[in-house]
């Protein structure tokens, strides 16, 4: 730097580089998360006016004596612990298998991240279709095993195991870009040194490979749980609007959707909002703490 | 070295069985699009349809304003890409390269914003906008989107990378900063800086929750929300359902074919974006 210390002058200039970004955030990103926390607490509300009457704990008492609330944390969870799993584990392997392979690394990479730049709406769409109870591809595929139809949509046991499927597949390359990374990082001698010291390969793996990945696998683990509490779109398309049958997919994001859109109660809606993101950040910070311990940064 | 042959082959077959499951959503998308009604329905399913029924894309495009939302998309699409990138490159560049009060205060705070959900924002931000009658129009679609720190914090990264002598150099043949920055600091992060806009191009382009909520007519729709209204007009016509989703898709993945390159570098780089 030239300057090393800030000066009027060069506050103003640097200001003046900031005001678009600084301006959009400020209207759009930070006064909106307090005002959620505020509008929280609003129990008699007028949106036209933006005049709050009342203000107190309803909306929190409400949503914690709803069973309806309660039902969307619990299949939220249910849908994070059957998404990221199996997410990590798949992207691994297949991470794994891309990273050993000679030819065609590059064609299997682009086929594999497709899904993730495809349109939520469209492809929730295609695999509507595919899950279609009587001319679904899925259950005449699944016939070739003897397997009956199952009605994937419309029974409450099968619409978490299809979203859960249909999003695992969608998230799988951007995972497995994030592993490719991570290994590709990592110094090609560490291997060597244990090859030498007579390690065989899946020694080498578990000893070395994997714990000098471990923090791709912690960043991988983060955002894929993330995206999981914030899930959306694909229930809205995959169930036409609906929160699957028996609310069996009705998750928190799609609560408070409803309570926003559906029945314009704006109080609660900030609430599951602001419960929404303890809950991410309770989660993160478990993460962090468990990652200090297992995590090993080389 | 055989052993080694077949632990490639082993490898090639394993991962060429994973890239045909994660493509049959795409392929049947397309076999479907390209049935005729009877088609679509009978058992066993049929991979290749008897007489490609082309026309089904015509017949779609026609069976909802499926032009708008195309004009609607690329219009929201370019402009929130384009000012995404003006705002993100300056105040990148304030960050990495300009010394004024408050700096780490700010980049903490906005480091601080990046956990919060947006899904949590919604709702104020619906209230602002109505405030200002942007609500169903162009203005609620793009101006929330204008500013993005994740975006910022990437490229600030990148401009760290690029050596302070060149900045010296620059003031001493007295060049402004303004000048500097678009002279140099962006074409040597033009990779970055592609990176960034091409991201967000995919991510606009497919965005479906906010779109939904602030618009209500077909004037302002933009094409997965119009997508999604579709499906209610098409009922069980798989086949012009399939070929709406199809026209819907192909942008991007066009998009993705020619600039894949920049798109993993850029996740790369910054691995969050979810």
């Amino acid at each position: 730097m030239i300057k090393q210390h800030p000066t009027i002058k060069s506050t103003l200039i640097a200001f003046a580089y900031l005001a678009p970004m600084l301006i959009i955030t400020l209207v759009f990103n930070i006064y909106p998360i307090f005002k959620s926390f505020a509008m929280s607490f609003y129990t008699k509300y007028d949106f036209f006016t933006d005049k709050v009457s009342a203000l107190g704990w309803a909306n929190y008492k409400f949503i914690f004596s709803d069973p309806d609330f309660y039902l969307s944390v619990r299949n939220t969870m249910i849908f994070v612990l059957g998404v990221v799993p199996f997410s990590v584990l798949l992207s691994l392997i297949i991470a794994l298998l891309l990273h050993r392979v000679r030819f065609l690394a590059g064609l299997f990479k682009t086929a594999y991240f497709l899904p993730f730049v495809t349109s939520t709406v469209a492809i929730s769409l295609v695999w509507q279709w595919i899950y279609n109870d009587q001319y679904g591809l899925l259950n005449a595929f699944l016939s070739h095993f003897g397997v009956h139809p199952i009605d994937w949509l419309n029974d409450p046991h099968w619409a978490m195991p299809a979203l859960i499927i249909m999003t695992i597949w969608k998230g799988l390359g951007f995972n497995i870009i994030l592993f490719l990374v991570g290994l590709s990082n990592i110094d090609k001698r560490y291997d060597q040194v244990a090859q030498i010291d007579g390690a065989n390969a899946w020694q080498r793996f578990i000893h070395v490979t994997l714990p000098l990945l471990s923090p791709m696998t912690f960043l991988v683990s983060v955002t894929s749980v993330i995206s999981g509490f914030k899930v959306f779109d694909e229930i809205f398309v995959l169930f036409g609007g609906s929160p699957g049958p028996g609310k069996s997919t009705l998750t928190i994001v799609f609560y408070l959707y409803q309570k926003f859109y559906s029945e314009w109660k704006y109080g609660i809606a900030a609430a599951s909002g602001v419960v929404l993101f303890l809950l991410i950040l309770v989660v993160t910070i478990i993460q962090f703490w468990y990652s200090r311990k297992h995590v090993h940064y080389a | 070295m055989t052993k080694k042959r077949i632990s490639q082959a082993l490898l090639i077959i394993i991962l060429t069985l994973g890239a045909i499951t994660m493509l049959v959503p795409f392929i049947w998308m397309l076999s479907t699009a390209l049935k005729t009604a009877p088609e679509t329905v009978k058992v066993p399913p049929t991979w290749i349809p008897k007489h490609m029924q082309w026309q089904n894309f015509v017949t779609a495009w026609h069976a909802a304003p499926f032009l708008t939302y195309f004009i609607n998309s690329l219009i929201v699409t370019t402009v929130t890409t384009i000012g995404q990138l003006f705002t993100t490159i300056l105040a990148a560049f304030a960050f990495s390269r300009l010394n004024f009060y408050g700096k780490n205060f700010l980049f903490a705070l906005f480091l601080s914003t990046m956990m919060v959900p947006g899904e949590m924002l919604i709702i104020p931000n619906f209230v602002t906008l109505s405030k200002f009658s942007l609500i169903n129009t162009y203005g609620a679609l793009i101006i929330p989107w204008l500013a993005s720190f994740f975006a910022v914090f990437t490229l600030r990264q990148t401009f760290n990378a690029i050596p302070n002598e060149l900045y010296y150099a620059a003031k001493l043949d007295g060049s402004s900063d303004w000048h500097f920055l678009w002279t140099m600091m962006v074409p040597l992060s033009k990779s970055a800086i592609t990176a960034i806009g091409i991201l967000e191009v995919i991510g606009s382009w497919n965005s479906f929750m906010w779109p939904l909520i602030v618009t209500n007519t077909a004037k302002v729709r933009t094409l997965p929300v119009g997508l999604n209204a579709f499906t209610s007009d098409a009922g069980t016509q798989f086949q012009l359902l399939m070929a709406a989703s199809t026209f819907v898709i192909l942008p991007m993945i066009i998009v993705y074919l020619c600039l894949q390159k920049y798109i993993i570098a850029g996740i790369s780089k910054s691995g969050l974006k979810g």
